[in-house]
């Protein structure tokens, strides 16, 4: 069994999101980067829980990013697999990105590709879909459950308003959200582990951009509350009635 | 050329989440001056010449049992074939669950570039350009897509649902469905429910409630409003609620007309889920509470004093 495990580098999840050059791009001084939340507690957990049943199953970490996304695929790496691949560019949208990843799995020859759900920065949620149809692949999105079976995989994945099980022969991509492993933490082992796991940088194969960032936005601030004295809760819902027309 | 609008089923019912997107679709032909069509998959029950009533002119309806369980694989090489044959240059999908797993399929198929949480109108100059959501709600982007065609999944609860009237010409469209590598076993739905990402009135609760028991309180609320229930991901972790109802960074992201958060600080990653909300009512008895920074109308109380209130009041001014 050998497993993929597409890692992004997202701004911690309490980083100030501000704009620089005009608001085109993000202001990136100062911020944490981390391991896209999505990517390491579920699909990359998920892939070291597999392995820990099979050892004999191979997982592969692979991040399209230039030298500065390093420090990110390291600290996947202290929590489990056993290589990582670069793809040095940056990657200027989804399809780039996408297509980049699957220019890697090609050659590889995996069984499974494993992304999150999305990325807390972009919120595309596409990649994934993206890497399956570039490689004529069946894709499960939003995978909250998943295992092995003898011929293939079953999966529970979400629907609108639920959840339904369904069985598909490998290869497979699977986007990966809550339900499919716990988080973890990486131990000391790990930590030190990681350090002398190949870590191999890729030149990209050269593809155009479909879209293109114009500029970012912050949203208009809010008013400010109005509040309601607690000994007065009615008030709050003739305003939610006749101000806000909400209710 | 035209507008393609997805129109999303589900036992043959059409979803609300169309509705938006065909009324979307519909003003974006309107502004190119071409004509919207819709394109639905699979057996419907519902009418779909009434669709037209939301603006789109003709659906082109694949009514091949085969669609009737879903593969993202099968329906983009469907949608691919539509979209030569009608011509279509811009392509609308709900970023719903379907949408979210076809949308990006289809733009890696056809190299068309896809813009997902599209929030509003795109501006159509020398550049064809279409804000959506970025940094889960903490801000937009305005993204230029550069293709011939394009393709736009729209945010739910982001643009009105909109009668203009009239009825929609329904034509067949046949075309081979291949057979699907993704078979679907056992369906669990939570049914009689609004879907929490459909919902448009939402009651929350966090770990300021205590504890499971104390929720029957929220679920008043929520029916004298006719609202969804959500919670705190500290409540679905305690497995206090089900792991539907958590939202936030790590949960379902929604953006209801009204979200009211009773218990809940309003951390950062909650708040990356309930952020687009229209109007965020808070009850907590912490005035330093960061949710109140976020909130359009709050109380500082005890919830266990004030919701049972509300709820009297509401069911007073509904007259049940
Ligand atoms: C990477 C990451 C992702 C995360 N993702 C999510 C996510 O998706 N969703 C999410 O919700 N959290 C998420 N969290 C957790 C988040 O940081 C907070 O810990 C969590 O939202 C707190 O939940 P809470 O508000 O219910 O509980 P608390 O923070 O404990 O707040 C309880 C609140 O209730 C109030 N209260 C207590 N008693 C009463 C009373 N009687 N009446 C009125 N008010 C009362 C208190 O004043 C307090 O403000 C994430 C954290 C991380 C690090
Ligand atoms: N630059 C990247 N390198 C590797 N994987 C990525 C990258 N960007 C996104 N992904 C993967 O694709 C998923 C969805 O990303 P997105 O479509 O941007 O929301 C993420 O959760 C990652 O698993």
């Amino acid at each position: 069994m050998k497993i993929l495990v597409c890692i992004s580098k997202t701004p911690d999840t309490t980083a100030k999101i501000a704009f620089a050059d005009n608001n085109t791009k993000f202001a990136d001084q100062g911020v944490q980067w981390i391991i896209n939340p999505y990517d390491e507690w579920y699909a990359l957990v998920r892939a070291i829980e597999l392995k820990e049943k099979d050892p004999s199953t191979i997982i592969h970490l692979i991040t399209v990013g230039a030298a500065d996304a390093e420090p990110v695929i390291r600290k996947a790496l202290a929590l489990g697999g056993d290589e990582a691949i670069r793809v040095n560019t940056s990657g200027s949208d989804s399809f780039t990105i996408a297509s980049q990843i699957a220019g890697v799995a090609k050659e590889g020859g995996y069984d499974l590709i494993f992304t999150g759900k999305e990325t807390i920065d972009y919120n595309g949620a596409s990649i994934g879909g993206m890497v399956a149809e570039l490689l004529d692949l069946p894709y499960v999105s939003l995978a909250t459950k998943f295992d092995l079976t003898g011929s293939g995989a079953s999966i529970v994945r979400e629907i609108e308003g639920g959840e339904e099980v369904c069985e598909v022969a490998l290869p497979v991509v699977v986007s990966c959200q809550k339900g499919m492993a716990e988080q973890r933490i990486p131990n000391m082992k790990g930590i030190m582990g990681a350090r002398t796991k190949p870590l191999k940088a890729v030149e990209p194969v050269a593809i155009d951009a479909l879209t293109s960032i114009v500029s970012f936005e912050l949203p208009p601030a809010k008013a400010g509350v109005k509040l309601v004295p607690a000994d007065n809760p009615e008030e709050l819902v003739r305003l939610l009635h006749d101000e806000a027309k909400v209710i | 050329m035209s507008v393609l609008i997805f129109i999303d089923q589900s036992d043959g019912q059409i979803r609300k989440a169309s509705h938006e997107a065909i009324s979307y679709g519909a003003k974006i032909a309107e502004m190119l001056n071409t004509t919207a069509e819709g394109i639905v998959l699979g057996t419907v029950t519902d009418s779909l010449q009434d669709l037209g009533k939301y603006g789109v002119k003709k659906i082109h309806h694949v009514d091949n049992a085969l669609l009737n369980h879903f593969d993202a694989q099968v329906v983009t090489q469907v949608l691919a074939s539509a979209i030569t044959a009608v011509g279509a240059k811009v392509v609308i999908f709900s970023n719903n669950v379907d949408g979210k797993a076809i949308a990006p399929r289809l733009s890696a198929r056809l190299k068309a570039g896809l813009v997902a949480g599209a929030i509003a109108l795109p501006e159509i100059g020398a550049d064809f350009v279409v804000k959506k959501n970025v940094f889960s709600g903490k801000a937009f982007a305005n993204v230029a897509i550069n293709t011939g065609i394009k393709i736009i999944s729209l945010n739910i609860n982001s643009y009105p649902v909109t009668e203009v009237g009239g009825s929609a010409e329904v034509v067949l469209f046949d075309t081979t469905v291949n057979e699907a590598k993704v078979k679907v076993g056992a369906v669990n739905k939570v049914t009689g429910e609004v879907p929490l990402t459909e919902a448009e009135l939402v009651v929350s609760g966090g770990r300021g409630l205590k504890g499971p028991e104390n929720w029957g309180m929220l679920e008043d609320l929520a029916k004298a409003l006719g609202a969804a229930t959500a919670c705190s991901r500290p409540v679905a972790d305690a497995h206090w609620r089900p792991h539907h109802e958590h939202v936030g960074q790590t949960g379902f992201a929604i953006a209801p007309n009204l979200y009211v958060a009773l218990g809940i600080s309003g951390a950062i990653q909650h708040l990356a889920g309930v952020n687009r909300s229209k109007v965020i009512v808070v009850i907590n008895k912490d005035p330093e509470a960061p949710f109140f920074k976020a909130a359009d109308y709050g109380i500082v109380g005890d919830v266990f004093e004030i919701v049972p209130k509300i709820t009297a009041a509401v069911k007073k001014l509904k007259g049940i």
